[in-house]
């Protein structure tokens, strides 16, 4: 656990942050989407991105027979076909766990939960905290918080820190991905800054958005984040897990994110443990490259069960 | 059943292994054999020699190209002055219709002429298809649109072309040199004899077949292929009125000796050694990828390669470690492979050049870094090397290398980091790299180098006027200032 720092220490340390420059980041992130991944890589990815996906629903509408759908779907992307793994977890609403609790178990898939009044996180600290601990009550193995923009943009570093670092203190066993809402904080310098703050205050992951605004995730903002991982280790030993959501819909899409992974912060990230995908729609257009690289047709979407 | 945890464990283990991504190349015809391109037709050169041209990625012989001798030469320089005469008094605006057309017909056989750009000349798929070739037709397109607004580009002046452009290009940026010398050359009214480097003379022959599907006007631009004796006749024939070169500083100042007295006019675009200068607050993640970027870059066959890195002594150990690790990312090996990063060094003798520098470096006393990297059997390679603990006084801070070698030095103050910076012969360019806005102005005064990029580095438009200081040459190429050289102005 990260000791707190005081007000005037945090501040400066944040000011310390080393900047980015924009233009050279977007290059950077361009150049890795080029990358040509064919064949035997492909499907390498392809199943990789499966298993690090976080198969996500967010919606108002969700009901206890959506999540037990999305479930099997979890555990059992293409049913009858037992080489293609089961997903990192699924990520749901708070109400949403006790629905997922009997359906995973005894499967490798985790429940995640977005708490800490996703997806603003304008509420009270007191009831971030409650509500981050009923979540891991109810059967939560890890929580996506997101942090307070308020806050984080009007300079109160102190507040996002010290939230941050209580929430993580509620997770007790659970893991805290942080959500940064990268399309909120209107800079890259903002980003990496924001970045080094959640690791700091004992973030296991850094998430770039909640899904809810635009821009969600892009690749350089995910360039940023990777940056400070590394960075980050590299100061105080501590590998931190980046995860990648909002606006992923396509495999090519998922190996872009794969690929900036691996050329950024090298292979040990490309694992469930460090890497995750959110994503609702995802999952289908993998399914469908992989039948595609197996045998050398696209099938049709009616064999890809929607649910 | 979902795969185990062990399983799952276990696939993890495995590397992100990159599947060969090649090119395809079944779009290609190279001929076996290239005759010379002059009056608007391939001819049989007079010499009836010929000499191979390799692929130096695999050293197998792509075609054989025809060695111009004197007649040759005389005979192309005789074919451009008999078409100048009809091409300066062309209406601008129908001049410009064939250099719009060839920038056109440069982008329909883009992928064409990026493919054998890298067969020829070594250099990744990715670099050709994306670098050399779109700023090829960028060049003709931005000239194209001069052709009839010169008057504009010299206000109250009255510009008239010179005549036959002799033009000598080097082999690192075969297509890309040679549409810099071309376009400028036809824009103002001029007949041109271009002479490609021995080494890359297929993407010059494809131009060739370029200008003859234009429709250009027979005569207006002549192709001669050949070794230095060759160039050395282009140069030297006495009807050529305007003599431009890229390539070393060596042959740059043979040239000048040799038509010192004669009136030609000269454009000489040779050398660099240039500084790459990182500041403590600069974005270090941008600033190594600048510095990737400035050196390796086409094997580091760069005149304006960033091949001296000045970073302050205070960053410069996370600095160095986060440029190793990036070192060990590149991809090194077949250039055709879209996922390349480093590719072939252009030829034996350019790879022994290397090798000889490098030697010097180790026992000059300077500490070498090179990543773990695997270079292929056959060809001609060289992996990407750094070299630290690097004075000035070594051959390796001083001499061009030309080739992917990065020699590291260290300093304390601007003011020092400028003494280093402008410390040699060269000054072709520079980089600075600050979040200090104020700072990179400052540099940018104090420098002596034709282009000083900040935050960024090999960033090139056509319309951005391109040349050196000192034993870099002289003479602008690009932009407005890349007419200048092809004018008389009465």
């Amino acid at each position: 656990m990260a000791t707190a720092l005081s007000l005037t220490h945090l501040g400066s340390l944040m000011r310390g942050v080393r900047s980015v420059d924009e233009v050279g980041a977007d290059e950077r992130a361009a150049s890795l989407a080029k990358r040509s991944i064919k064949k035997s890589s492909k499907l390498w990815a392809l199943d990789l991105a499966i298993r690090c996906m976080d198969l996500t629903t967010l919606e108002g509408a969700d009901t206890p027979g959506k999540v037990a759908a999305m479930c099997a779907k979890a555990i059992r992307p293409k049913p009858g076909d037992p080489t293609i793994p089961s997903v990192a977890a699924v990520c749901v609403y708070p109400l949403r766990i006790p629905d997922c609790v009997d359906h995973v178990r005894g499967s490798s898939v985790r429940i995640a939960s977005v708490a800490t009044a996703f997806p603003s996180g304008q509420s009270f600290t007191s009831i971030k905290i409650a509500e981050t601990e009923e979540a891991v009550r109810a059967g939560a193995h890890e929580i996506d918080m997101v942090i307070d923009r308020g806050a984080f943009l009007s300079g109160d570093y102190q507040r996002v820190y010290d939230e941050i670092v209580a929430v993580k203190e509620a997770c007790g066993p659970a893991h805290l991905k942080v959500i940064l809402e990268t399309g909120e904080l209107g800079t890259y310098d903002a980003i990496r800054r924001a970045s080094i703050l959640a690791m700091a205050a004992g973030a296991d992951f850094i998430k770039t958005s909640t899904g809810k605004v635009q821009p969600a995730a892009t690749l350089p903002a995910a360039l940023v984040m990777m940056e400070a991982i590394r960075d980050f280790g590299r100061e105080t030993g501590r590998p931190v897990g980046f995860k990648a959501a909002g606006g992923i819909r396509t495999a090519k899409q998922a190996i872009s994110y794969l690929v900036i992974t691996y050329e950024t912060l090298g292979p040990d990230w490309m694992t469930p443990d460090r890497l995750r995908l959110g994503a609702s729609t995802l999952l289908n257009d993998v399914l469908m490259q992989v039948e595609k690289e197996r045998t050398g047709a696209y099938q049709s979407p009616d064999y890809f069960t929607i649910d | 059943m979902a795969l185990t945890k062990k399983q799952s464990a276990e696939l993890a283990r495995q590397e992100f292994e990159y599947a060969p991504a090649p090119e395809s190349i079944d779009h290609v015809k190279i001929q076996p054999r290239y005759g010379l391109f002059i009056g608007g037709r391939m001819v049989e050169p007079h010499s009836k020699k010929r000499f191979p041209t390799i692929n130096p990625a695999n050293e197998k012989k792509l075609a054989e190209v025809a060695e111009a001798d004197e007649v040759d030469v005389d005979r192309a320089v005789k074919a451009a002055g008999k078409a100048f005469d009809s091409w300066a008094r062309l209406a601008p605006s129908r001049r410009a219709r064939y250099i719009f057309r060839i920038s056109r017909l440069i982008q329909e056989r883009s992928r064409e002429l990026a493919v054998v750009e890298t067969m020829d000349g070594g250099k990744p798929i990715k670099e050709s298809r994306d670098v050399d070739i779109p700023l090829s037709a960028a060049h003709f397109f931005y000239y194209a649109g001069w052709a009839d607004k010169l008057e504009w580009a010299f206000p109250n002046r009255k510009p008239r072309p010179l005549g036959v452009a002799g033009q000598v290009i080097p082999w690192n940026f075969p297509l890309l040199m040679l549409a810099w010398k071309i376009a400028p050359a036809l824009a103002a009214g001029n007949a041109v004899v271009l002479k490609p480097a021995e080494t890359t003379p297929l993407s010059a022959m494809l131009f060739a077949e370029i200008c003859m599907q234009a429709e250009l006007p027979p005569g207006v631009v002549n192709i001669v292929t050949g070794a230095g004796k060759t160039g050395s006749l282009v140069v030297t024939h006495p009807d050529v009125k305007k003599v431009a070169f890229t390539g070393s500083t060596e042959v740059g100042k043979l040239i000048q000796r040799a038509i010192a007295g004669t009136g030609k006019k000269l454009t000489l675009e040779l050398g660099g050694k240039a500084a790459n200068i990182v500041f403590e607050d600069a974005p270090l993640d941008q600033a190594v990828e600048g510095i990737v970027n400035g050196i390796y870059f086409n094997q580091g066959h760069v005149c304006c390669a960033g091949s001296r890195l000045l970073v302050q002594e205070s960053i410069a150990e996370p600095l160095l470690d986060k440029l190793k690790r990036r070192l060990s990312t590149l991809r090194l090996g077949d250039p055709l492979d879209k996922n390349t990063d480093i590719g072939a060094i252009n030829s034996k003798a350019q790879l022994e050049k290397i090798q000889g520098l490098v030697e010097s470096g180790i026992e000059e006393g300077a500490e070498l870094y090179q990543p773990e990297c695997v270079l292929p059997e056959r060809g001609f390679w060289f992996p990407p090397t750094l070299f630290t603990n690097v004075s000035q006084s070594y051959r390796i801070a001083r001499e061009e290398i030309f080739g992917p070698v990065l020699s590291v030095l260290t300093f304390r103050t601007p003011n020092e980091a400028v003494e280093k910076a402008n410390n040699t012969p060269y000054g072709l360019s520079a980089g600075v790299w600050t979040d200090k806005g104020s700072r990179i102005l400052w540099m940018a005064e104090r420098m002596r180098a034709g282009v000083v990029w900040a935050n960024t580095f090999n960033r090139f438009d056509p319309t951005s006027p391109f040349g050196g200081y000192k034993e870099s040459g002289y003479g602008r190429e690009g932009g407005v200032h890349g007419l200048l050289p092809y004018v008389e102005l009465t």
